[in-house]
């Protein structure tokens, strides 16, 4: 065993995103965190409950106790002030760490991720940096219904000077998460609802420390890269946070039908790792593209009109995109388990390519 | 309490209210078991919060409008939402109000005057000032009122809806139950000036705090409220002081971050015993009467719970119908 394996140990996807934060804030001391009851129990700290959420998916839990109240506040639910703030720090200083609890709210805020964030550095011609991390959490199959459940990732990526990224387990987590905080331009990490443990069906819970021996030390995973964590030469199958597990999942009853399959984890939706798609393509000459988000202008069309632009010549078969449909996330547990693209829908797509 | 104000309201108010009251408690008591058994997937419990919604719902008609919350099966049930279809909603059932698609923090029944639960918070403050604009326009006298909880005051949203309803005198009334936390954040740490009714001086309108654990006196101040707004005097801001005495949602415990001290303190001034109090202070009933009261609470919700069981699931084609009105 080496070195650092040995320090490597199972542990969760919400302990991986807050090892990062503990690191991060401990060497610089220019990183803070704010959000809405990211310790929870504020100004009760004489009752000794100032700690009393650490986030509505607890990946703040402890860190106001090493912290103090200054570096992890809470705010109120101001999400237009709160975000824009964290604007104004980044431009003048520091590295914020902000949290939009689901991402379905950005539409309060909006136009300070977009307008501001986004912009600024451009149209002051490169003077001003805005090293802000948001933190957003994303996804369906928690009974969460229509506003709290989307994954929305396209509209980040449709603008220029935001970088955006979306880890599939907690050694991606933890990767993302150190290098979104050290990056010089406004990130924002999706982190998916089911990979952080939140389910409403058990089978899907298995994202809690789902394929994760994390490093106890800190690393960086490149914003920009994709990995290839399943090697093959039949289809690619490309999966983004929660559907890589989807694709993984697929991909072990593929080689039971002995196919042989390879399996990118985007990681990075902006910017993107074309290069390794591509590369990945032109082996194995037939993809199917695995989104959560809705099917319009979505990274799935993204990533389908640039295999068509650029490996056109190598496919066998042309891309199939596996997407939420064109409609919105609905509460009945029947109905959200057909919204969710599933194992058996990316499985029936390859056979029918293959075959 | 004067006397003259205790008087003023009638038997057959009296007894509504506190029935209202007593169902939604039990309501919201079954919703707690359906969730254990795994067949309710996640709510808000409104429980504590009773007497908001149902002293403002006593003055209002079908046509008027509220609006609410991700906490609103209180202001559903008060504005007279069938209990059934509320069950069968939350269990994701085809008979619900919302046909499975919506679930507990999206209820809602236009015909009966509830236009939605909302999940975003703050995000149905404009709404409202929108229904009461129709009403203006329409000149129907109808009137909306927008729940809201303490968080929501953290968004400028409410401050540009207020502005709005005022230079255009709504027929909109405001109601804040601040029942002091937004989930793990107490008011006093998030809320500047410590007070929800004082913000309304500046947009030109009434703001009154009132013992929102009272519904005597909830239906006090929205009589007022809502006969200003029908008569065309525009809107007024009511803070309604409460208590949730359940965590934020199923699973969260209260405790982390307040005390037993607290939590025993409003407890003590529960509004449905309160209210019976009242009922029999003012001879409009009797212990036997009010239980009479809880018994017939009690065989609705569990009749909804039967009415939901036996209700199918939505067919996989719902999915994809009721995006749009049309879409080709
Ligand atoms: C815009 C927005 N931000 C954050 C949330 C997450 N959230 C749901 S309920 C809640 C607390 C709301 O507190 P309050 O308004 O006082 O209502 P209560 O829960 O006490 O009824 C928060 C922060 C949300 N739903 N919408
Ligand atoms: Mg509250």
């Amino acid at each position: 065993m080496t070195q650092s394996q040995e320090k490597s140990r199972q542990i969760t996807y919400v302990q991986a995103v807050n090892e990062a934060i503990e690191y991060e804030m401990a060497n610089d001391p220019d990183v803070f965190i704010m959000g809405e009851d990211i310790a929870g129990g504020a100004g009760r700290a004489n009752l000794g409950k100032q700690d009393a959420w650490g986030g509505v998916f607890r990946l703040t839990k402890g860190l106001i106790g090493k912290f103090g109240e200054d570096r992890v506040r809470d705010t109120p639910i101001s999400e237009a002030g709160f975000i824009g703030a964290g604007v104004g720090a980044a431009a003048t200083g520091m590295r914020p760490i902000v949290d939009l609890m689901f991402v379905g709210f950005f539409g309060v805020c909006g136009d300070q991720i977009v307008n501001n964030a986004a912009k600024m550095h451009y149209m002051f011609g490169g003077k001003v940096k805005i090293p802000i991390t948001i933190i957003t959490s994303t996804g369906a199959g928690t009974a969460s219904a229509a506003q709290h459940s989307e994954t929305l990732y396209s509209i980040f990526t449709h603008f220029p000077g935001l970088k955006c990224v979306s880890p599939s387990d907690p050694y991606t987590a933890k990767g993302l998460m150190t290098a979104a905080i050290r990056d010089d331009d406004p990130v924002i990490v999706f982190n998916h609802k089911l990979l952080m443990g939140r389910t409403v069906k058990p089978e899907m819970g298995k994202g809690i420390g789902f394929g994760s021996i994390v490093p106890e030390d800190s690393y960086e995973i490149p914003i920009g890269k994709a990995l290839v964590p399943i090697e093959g030469t039949d289809i690619t199958l490309i999966g983004i946070s929660y559907t890589t597990l989807v694709c993984k999942e697929a991909a072990e009853e593929l080689q039971q039908k002995g196919y042989s399959v390879e399996v990118i984890d985007l990681l990075s939706l902006s910017p993107m790792d074309n290069e390794t798609i591509i590369k990945s393509v032109m082996k194995t000459r037939n993809v199917v593209i695995v989104d959560e988000d809705y099917p319009r202008c979505s990274i799935a069309s993204d990533i389908s009109a640039l295999v068509a632009e650029e490996a056109f010549d190598y496919l066998d078969s042309p891309p199939v995109r596996i997407t939420a449909p064109h409609t919105l996330v609905p509460y009945s547990l029947p109905l959200e388990m057909e919204f969710l693209p599933s194992k058996e829908k990316v499985v029936e797509a390859a056979v029918s390519i293959l075959e | 309490m004067t006397n003259s104000k205790k008087t003023g309201i009638d038997k057959s108010t009296a007894l509504w209210m506190y029935q209202t009251m007593i169902t939604t408690r039990k309501f919201e008591a079954e919703c707690r078991r359906q969730a254990d058994q795994g067949k309710l997937r996640g709510m808000h419990s409104s429980i504590g919060q009773e007497a908001v919604p149902t002293g403002i719902c006593a003055h209002l008609k079908d046509g008027d409008q509220i609006l609410g919350t991700h906490r609103s099966h209180h202001h559903c049930i008060a504005k007279g939402v069938n209990l059934n279809e509320m069950m069968a909603e939350l269990l994701g059932k085809a008979t619900g109000t919302n046909k499975g698609k919506g679930g507990t923090m999206h209820i809602a029944d236009i015909n009966k005057g509830m236009l939605g639960a909302n999940g975003v918070v703050g995000s149905n403050i404009p709404v409202a000032v929108g229904a009461a604009l129709t009403a203006k326009l329409k000149k129907s006298q109808n009137v909306s009122v927008v729940f809201f909880g303490d968080g929501a005051v953290g968004q400028g949203v409410l401050y540009e809806s207020m502005n709005l309803a005022s230079i255009w005198k709504l027929p909109v009334v405001f109601v804040c139950e601040n029942n002091r936390y937004a989930e793990a954040t107490p008011f006093e740490y998030s809320m500047a000036g410590q007070s929800v009714a004082k913000r309304a001086t500046g947009f030109d309108m009434p703001g009154i705090n009132v013992d929102g654990q009272s519904v005597v006196e909830m239906y006090h101040a929205s009589k007022i409220a809502i006969q200003k707004a029908r008569s065309g005097e525009g809107p007024t801001l009511i803070e309604a002081m409460t208590y949730r005495y359940q965590g934020h949602f199923g699973a969260d415990p209260p405790l982390t971050y307040r005390t037993e001290e607290e939590e025993a303190l409003y407890k003590s001034k529960d509004c449905i015993r309160r209210m019976k109090s009242y009922l029999i202070d003012m001879g409009y009933s009797d212990e036997e009467k009010i239980l009479e009261m809880d018994e017939k609470a009690q065989i609705a919700v569990s009749e909804s719970v039967k009415f939901a069981d036996e209700s199918p699931f939505p067919n996989l084609e719902e999915l994809h119908t009721e995006v749009y009105v049309k879409y080709e």
